[in-house]
């Protein structure tokens, strides 16, 4: 039985009330005020789809061992890379191997669940075989567009396998349309995005009933048979009627966290699916659809094993854990929208040294560190020498994944001088659980919110911008250990 | 255990140029005056000078990599002259340098000399550099100096179980006190008294350090010639001697960034490196047998660290030993006589020099009475490059007779 086999969300921490939106921008086009309710999660200043693809998939990942990881897909419409695999460095950050099969899926907004049902399909083909499929984006409107208020940036992550199966995977239909509702060229930044209601009435209203009714007509079924309904769809009245096919019970149509989150693109489908996922019981059967340039189509039935993974992971810890960003302005600087004068220390050229990120890949991208076999000392980095005074024994090192481990702040501080998006810049030294310390960048909180021998989780992020060659670089950052929900 | 270095060296003579926003000087106009003055007072011409070396940390953006420009702005003649970066120890390198290459008998007199121009790098605070490498560049923190430093404080409070706000007390008095020493110094940067309220409530740079618990960012340099004592007798019969009584360098090995053992409020190259030099200087106990002090206040926290890593304060004692006076001029160490860091600026090459300029002047006796230290015997300088989980530290011990 071939199926999922874990689930992961991420919503970054800071909120944007929609209001405050308005508020900036209403003068320039009022009628955004129909969307302005509720907030919409904005990625802080160092994240992008990456980190927050990997931000869910470490979430699907907790517990689960990384050698056996076959395959990483990696969905996005804002892909920081057009020419270097992004799914690598997803790959990378997560832990699994090298010999592994990795991809991008991109271009439109149902490149979440065409990778899902890649990965499904790679699974089937390779019994024994885990694949996980990690999806983010980070879109942009221009300023007071419908778009900047309505998106929102988050990520989903599904693992897949035949073994520990939760949610079995029985079938899908697609579609696929050059439905261009909306579109980004290959040199531009924002989304620009045809009439509305027409996307709204030939597009959601007519894809999604094609999608869901194409399934059923394929597998005997009706809509109504499906316990939990996920789909994205933006449109309140068009929800509305939509919602109609699946029966009277409202409670089964999955929340499409707009009021909470917002439109997350490729990452929407398999951010509800986690929430359902959070909460679905053995037997249900869950319909899972997508939207944009077609619809995918898929179904699964949950089964006993479900419990097992309904230990946190999710969305609900990430939607608990929320910071408001208290003014427009600050959005737009993080999202590049507008320049700020940073100093010359924000001009500083730095350079990536491309045979040296290779050499030290396992502990840049992984924050792999090393174990002494002569002494049992734990480290970061393994460089060739043990640190351990005592010990000093020359490349005798188990590698160690640390990202997962967790640490305590050892020190910290908050630094104004340093150039930064979010100053001060806060940062400190780090132990890690099991042994060694580094010196980390700390992000997703305040000097405030920090105390010696608190504990710290790791998350990849966006360690500097170069962009005299449009080179992001990435890194782990600690930040106040994530408090579980139940 | 080899001889070391105690009383094989003597300074034959010093100059040092006002520290401060030199907008009217080139780093090699600068290394002219303080050249100008160490040969004056060393009684010398240019063409005894035999060896010289150079202390210079940010080489690109002011007087470029090698010795060539130095010797080209003094015009030395034709003679070895080696650059030396050791972070902030640079100029105590360089004085190293020199003192080591007349105690090894390869010259009769060598010249010491160290230099910065960090105004003309338009930065407050020091530039931003991948003093670490590129392999730092892409996984530190995007951190500076006072951040870095700032995190002793964190530690120190932790592990000693003092309340920041007492910590806090302490780097404050340890500013207020250097801030009275510099005014009455005409070479400081920084020539006014403060008082502790304006201190403790300056805006903060990092967490816990305010703006005035920093040091400044500086132009200047100073010189050291030194020579043998014999060579000294000849030279200038009669007249009492500075003698090298210890010169010590510690480096990190990369336990402290990266091994479990290290404390985060101490700095281990300072306790490796003092040990060392009272050793070589015959000193069994600090607190007793120093006379005075410069040390490496790049902020207040690490005067206060420096405290204890020096063995004077008992560890976890320094805050209560600085509250009680006993570093204030008039107290039993005098530390930062001059002003320290704190008002004279850091260029960085030059400072280690300068404070060796200090406790010259001092041994010998110079200053006015309102800022002269009562009879000294034995003067300290300790100089502290890189940043507390990884750095080089300078100690050097003088003494006169």
């Amino acid at each position: 039985m071939v199926g999922i086999t874990s689930f992961g969300g991420y919503v970054p921490r800071y909120r944007l009330n929609r209001m405050i939106v308005f508020g900036s921008m209403g003068w320039l086009n009022p009628v955004i005020i129909t969307n302005a309710r509720g907030e919409k999660a904005v990625a802080n200043f160092d994240e992008d789809a990456i980190t927050m693809a990997v931000a869910a998939g470490m979430d699907c990942l907790r517990g689960i061992d990384r050698s056996g990881i076959d395959a990483v897909y990696f969905a996005s419409t804002t892909a920081p890379y057009r020419e270097r695999q992004n799914a690598n460095i997803v790959a990378g950050a997560l832990g699994a191997g090298e010999q592994i099969r990795t991809a991008d899926f991109s271009a439109s907004l149902k490149a979440g669940t065409t990778a899902l049902l890649s990965a499904l399909e790679f699974a089937a083909a390779n019994p024994g075989s885990r694949a996980v499929v990690c999806a983010a984006d980070c879109r942009l409107g221009k300023m007071a567009s419908t778009q900047e208020m309505v998106f929102g940036d988050g990520g989903g992550a599904v693992a897949v396998g035949d073994d520990d199966v939760i949610a079995e995977y029985k079938g899908c239909y697609s579609v696929s349309y050059d439905f261009v509702d909306h579109l980004r060229g290959a040199n531009t930044k924002y989304d620009r995005m045809w009439e509305e209601r027409w996307i709204r009435d030939l597009g959601y209203q007519s894809f999604i009933p094609e999608a869901v009714n194409g399934l059923c007509a394929k597998y005997g079924l009706s809509p109504t048979d499906f316990d939990k309904v996920v789909y994205p769809c933006y449109y309140g009245g068009a929800r509305k009627k939509i919602n109609t096919m699946f029966g009277e019970d409202p409670s089964k149509v999955q929340d499409d966290m707009l009021a909470t989150v917002g439109d997350t693109g490729t990452a929407h489908p398999l951010l509800m699916l986690a929430a359902a996922l959070e909460t679905a019981q053995p037997g249900q059967k869950i319909l899972l659809v997508s939207f944009g340039s077609g619809c995918d189509a898929m179904w699964f039935e949950v089964t006993e094993a479900i419990a097992k993974m309904q230990d946190g992971r999710g969305v609900s810890r990430w939607l608990a854990r929320r910071a408001d960003l208290d003014n427009y302005q600050k959005y737009l600087v993080w999202r590049g929208m507008a320049p700020p004068e940073l100093g010359l220390r924000g001009e500083v050229d730095k350079e990536t040294r491309w045979s040296l990120v290779w050499r030290d890949r396992k502990s840049i991208l992984g924050l792999w560190g090393g174990k002494c076999k002569a002494c049992g000392t734990q480290q970061w980095p393994a460089k060739r020498m043990c640190v351990n005074p005592d010990c000093g024994a020359i490349d005798q090192f188990e590698p160690v994944y640390l990202a997962d481990k967790g640490g305590t702040i050892f020190s910290y501080t908050g630094d104004m001088l340093a150039a930064s998006l979010n100053p001060p810049a806060v940062y400190g030294t780090v132990s890690f659980n099991g042994g060694g310390r580094t010196v980390l960048d700390f992000t997703d909180c305040t000097v405030e919110d920090l105390a010696v021998g608190n504990p710290v989780d790791f998350s990849f992020r966006i360690k500097f911008y170069d962009p005299k060659r449009d080179i992001t670089n990435y890194f782990w950052k600690a930040i106040p250990a994530v408090e579980e929900v139940k | 255990m080899a001889e070391g270095i105690r009383d094989k060296v003597v300074i034959l003579g010093m100059g040092c140029t006002k520290f401060g926003e030199r907008w009217d000087k080139s780093g090699g106009d600068l290394l002219v005056d303080a050249l100008t003055e160490a040969l004056e007072d060393a009684g010398i011409e240019k063409k005894d000078l035999q060896a010289a070396w150079l202390g210079v940390h940010i080489d690109e953006i002011n007087i470029g990599k090698g010795g060539t420009y130095a010797s080209n702005a003094m015009h030395l003649p034709f003679i070895p002259v080696t650059r030396l970066d050791n972070f902030c120890a640079s100029g105590t390198e360089a004085f190293r340098g020199a003192a080591y290459g007349v105690a090894s008998g390869a010259y009769d007199i060598a010249l010491a000399i160290g230099v910065e121009k960090l105004k003309d790098t338009g930065y407050g605070g020091l530039p931003d550099s991948p003093a670490f490498g590129q392999e730092m560049v892409m996984v530190g923190p995007n951190a500076t100096a006072p951040g870095m430093f700032a995190q002793l404080a964190t530690a120190y409070a932790a592990k000693h179980k003092i309340p920041m706000e007492r910590v806090k007390e302490a780097m404050t008095h340890v500013s207020w006190k250097s801030h009275q020493n510099g005014a009455k110094n005409p070479r400081a940067h920084l020539r006014k008294a403060v008082s502790k309220e304006q201190i403790a409530g300056a805006p903060m740079v990092a967490y816990p350090l305010g703006l005035f618990d920093c040091c400044g960012v500086s132009d200047g340099a100073a010189a050291a010639v030194v020579c043998t004592p014999e060579v000294f007798k000849k030279l200038k019969p009669n007249e009492p001697m500075v003698k090298v009584k210890a010169l010590q360098i510690a480096v990190s090995s990369g336990e402290e960034a990266a091994y479990d053992r290290w404390d985060g409020a101490s700095i281990l190259t300072t306790r490796a490196a003092s040990k060392r030099a009272y050793e070589e200087a015959g000193i069994k106990d600090p607190r007793k047998e120093i006379s005075m002090m410069e040390v490496h206040d790049c902020f207040s926290i690490t005067e206060l660290c420096t405290m204890e890593d020096l063995w004077i304060s008992p560890d976890g004692g320094a805050p209560d030993d600085i509250l009680n006076g006993f570093f204030d001029l008039d107290g039993q160490i005098p530390c930062q006589p001059d002003g320290g860091l704190k008002c004279f600026g850091h260029p960085i090459g030059a400072s280690g020099i300068r404070m060796i300029f200090e406790m010259y002047n001092q041994l010998l006796g110079r200053w006015p009475e309102d800022r002269a230290v009562k009879n000294p015997k034995f003067g300290l300088t300790h100089n502290l490059g890189g940043v507390p989980n990884n750095n080089v530290c300078s100690i050097a011990i003088f003494g006169v007779d």
